[in-house]
């Protein structure tokens, strides 16, 4: 029997209108949140909004977001399977669903 | 009708704020030019530098007596007869003083006894290759010019900007039209000189070591703005990249520093050792190149005696824990949080896209054959050939990166008024504001479609059979993928974004197919089972143009010196 992790996911491009959509994600033992979240993209949802760059080296810091209603980067966090809820940064600017405004203000175009 | 593009002007644009591009805003700003350094993701964190767990290769002589040519006449040798040799030579002789630039801003390289330790690694003739432990020397190289960056006055940053095409003016480049992905909005930017240091096309390929930003966005940005790219089908494959058991956390091409410390035995799926079938006796060291290392595994798998997922076996369990800890470090513990006890298993490799040694071709002031544009860093074609020397890569990315800034800087001190005109823009403007009917095809899917098809048919090992097929599937990726981009313009829409993605991705791969399939002999990285043998007649570099719509090849004898063969 294959096992599933459940990933319910923010959804929207403001805090005040958006919505929770779960996906059912094949698991396999050592992957992480942010293999499920490209098997989700690839297989299901392309629309889904991530942002990450490096995928597997947690170097490029651009994948964190809020598992649980804790912060942790998607690349590093493993995938379990149960129901996991994954949300967009809360003290970040939104941008689109688990996309949040995480650069410096000097770094941004302007 | 949509709303004017966000306007910026500036005297250098550097595009793309990995370890190249870092350096040419450093530099161009440093001969004092106003500087804005952009990136598709974020400033400094994204490209190959930041992944580069290794070594970089500079002839320091800190340890034993070396001399810049020695590392020229390996880099030579490594790149079988094709090196653009001014640009190899570049590389070797201005290494060193890149090296101890960085020494000064603190990177912290290691050392023993007060001097900067130099590595043996495979390819050179002494041990020339520093590093920063433990697997950190890509992370403190982006970390500390990160640093400078910060700290030198006239450099802009503006990260989440992906550029969709360069703009060009009586056959100069004058400036780049943007998407601004936080917003979805056209961005246009005036520039007197521009910079591409956009790294590699290891994206093209289903696995790879590199950022997945690296998907060939500057080869096909130069193309479409006249330059000629060369050497395209060198794709350098790492031989032992992470397979098996899923490791995360960490950089699939993070074995190599442990290789050159400890060995490390190479077996193929029965536990026998087997570089020696294909010509390379280790005996224990480690000296097999990486083009070699990779021909023999694949053709160990074909032969039915691979590992269980398709790779071969690397195995420290000759080692004892305490030596293990010495040469991993902290890297150790990291393992155990993935299950892996390298006393007690070995784990699986294979070939991994790693480095592209062809791309832009540029002249050693780093200009490109379209005045206006430079090239810096792995965009870079040319400098290695037919197969990159082990630990050049951030050395080239250092002493181009400095060269292309200065030389920038040097052209927009020449130019009083920005030659920028927004109809030379409005080509790639329209492209970006369309309001594309429903939601397209699965962008993502399409890429992974790509991905499959260049590593299954445009891999290490090729032949003309499966590079036609190859060209087929190219073309009905490119069919679907339109001439307009699907959805509309929004904040950070992934599907726009890899729409424009694919736009690039798709014409990359076809130059890379089309000269793969041109030269009918193997050298190096570029491995025809069609055609087995390097053929002295094939000591040419090949060129890509567009023209008329479409791809052009053209062939150049090779520039190396005959010296060192």
């Amino acid at each position: 029997m294959i096992e599933h992790a459940q990933l319910k996911i923010w959804r929207g491009i403001d805090r005040a209108t958006g919505r929770w959509e779960s996906y059912e994600v094949p698991f396999e033992p050592g992957q992480s949140v942010l293999d499920g979240l490209r098997w989700i993209r690839t297989q299901r949802d392309p629309s889904l909004a991530i942002r990450f760059s490096c995928i597997n080296a947690n170097a490029c810091k651009e994948c964190m977001i809020e598992l649980d209603g804790k912060t942790v980067y998607a690349c590093t966090v493993r995938l379990e399977p149960r129901e996991m809820t994954l949300a967009p940064l809360s003290n970040k600017p939104l941008l689109r669903d688990l996309v949040t405004e995480i650069a410096p203000p000097a770094e941004r175009f302007s | 009708m949509a709303s004017p593009p966000l306007h910026t002007s500036t005297d250098v644009l550097v595009i793309g704020a990995g370890g190249a591009g870092m350096y040419a805003a450093i530099e161009a700003a440093r001969q004092g030019a106003r500087v804005l350094l952009i990136d598709r993701s974020l400033i400094g964190r994204g490209g190959a530098t930041v992944m580069a767990q290794m070594t970089v290769a500079v002839a320091l002589g800190t340890q034993t007596p070396d001399h810049w040519s020695h590392h020229y006449t390996d880099t030579l040798t490594a790149g079988r007869g094709l090196c653009a040799e001014p640009l190899a030579r570049l590389l070797c002789e201005e290494g060193a003083d890149c090296i101890r630039e960085m020494d000064a801003w603190g990177i912290g390289w290691a050392r023993q006894d007060g001097r900067i330790v130099q590595a043996q690694a495979p390819g050179h003739d002494r041990p020339r290759c520093v590093y920063v432990d433990f697997l950190n020397t890509g992370p403190a190289v982006s970390k500390t010019l990160r640093t400078v960056v910060n700290r030198t006055a006239g450099i802009h940053k503006a990260g989440d900007v992906a550029v969709i095409d360069l703009v060009v003016v009586d056959g100069e480049v004058v400036g780049a039209a943007a998407l601004h992905l936080v917003t979805g909005a056209a961005v246009t930017i005036a520039a007197k000189a521009t910079v591409l240091a956009t790294g590699g096309l290891t994206r093209l390929y289903r696995r790879n070591s590199a950022s997945a930003n690296m998907g060939g966005d500057g080869y096909a940005l130069a193309l479409r703005a006249g330059a000629a790219l060369v050497d395209m089908e060198f794709v350098q494959f790492f031989p032992i990249g992470h397979l098996a058991p899923r490791l995360i956390g960490m950089d699939p091409i993070m074995w190599d520093p442990f290789r050159y410390k400890l060995g490390g035995r190479l077996l193929n799926g029965n536990n026998e050792e087997f570089t020696s079938r294909y010509g390379s006796d280790e005996s224990g060291k480690y000296v097999l190149t990486r083009d070699l290392a990779t021909y023999a595994i694949i053709k160990e798998v074909e032969a039915g005696r691979g590992s269980p997922h398709g790779g071969a076996y690397l195995s420290f369990e000759h080692c004892s824990a305490a030596a293990l800890r010495d040469a991993f470090g902290p890297v150790i513990d990291r393992l155990a949080k993935n299950n892996i006890d390298l006393t007690r298993m070995p784990i699986e490799i294979a070939p991994i896209a790693h480095y592209h040694m062809g791309g832009i071709a540029a002249d050693a002031s780093m200009e490109t054959s379209v005045p206006g544009l430079y090239a810096a860093g792995e965009a870079v074609g040319g400098a290695n050939g037919a197969n990159r020397l082990s630990g050049n890569a951030i050395t080239e990315a250092l002493v181009f990166g400095r060269r292309a800034g200065r030389s920038a800087a040097a052209r927009a001190a020449g130019i009083a008024t920005q030659p920028f005109r927004p109809d030379a823009a409005r080509a790639a403007l329209d492209l970006v504001a369309t309001e594309g009917v429903g939601d397209g095809p699965n962008t993502a899917e399409m890429i992974a479609a790509l991905q499959a098809t260049m590593a299954d048919d445009v891999g290490p090992l090729r032949d003309a059979a499966r590079l036609r097929r190859a060209q087929t599937r190219i073309d009905e990726l490119t069919a679907v993928l339109g001439d307009r981009p699907f959805g509309a313009p929004t904040a950070f829409d992934l599907r726009r974004l890899e729409w424009f993605d694919l736009r690039n991705m798709l014409l990359v791969a076809r130059t890379v197919t089309a000269t793969a399939l041109a030269r009918e002999e193997s050298r190096g990285a570029h491995q025809r089972e069609d055609f087995p043998e390097t053929e002295s007649a094939w000591r040419i570099n090949q060129t890509v143009r567009w023209r008329d719509g479409k791809i052009a090849l053209a062939r150049n004898p090779a520039t190396v010196e005959m010296a060192a063969q």
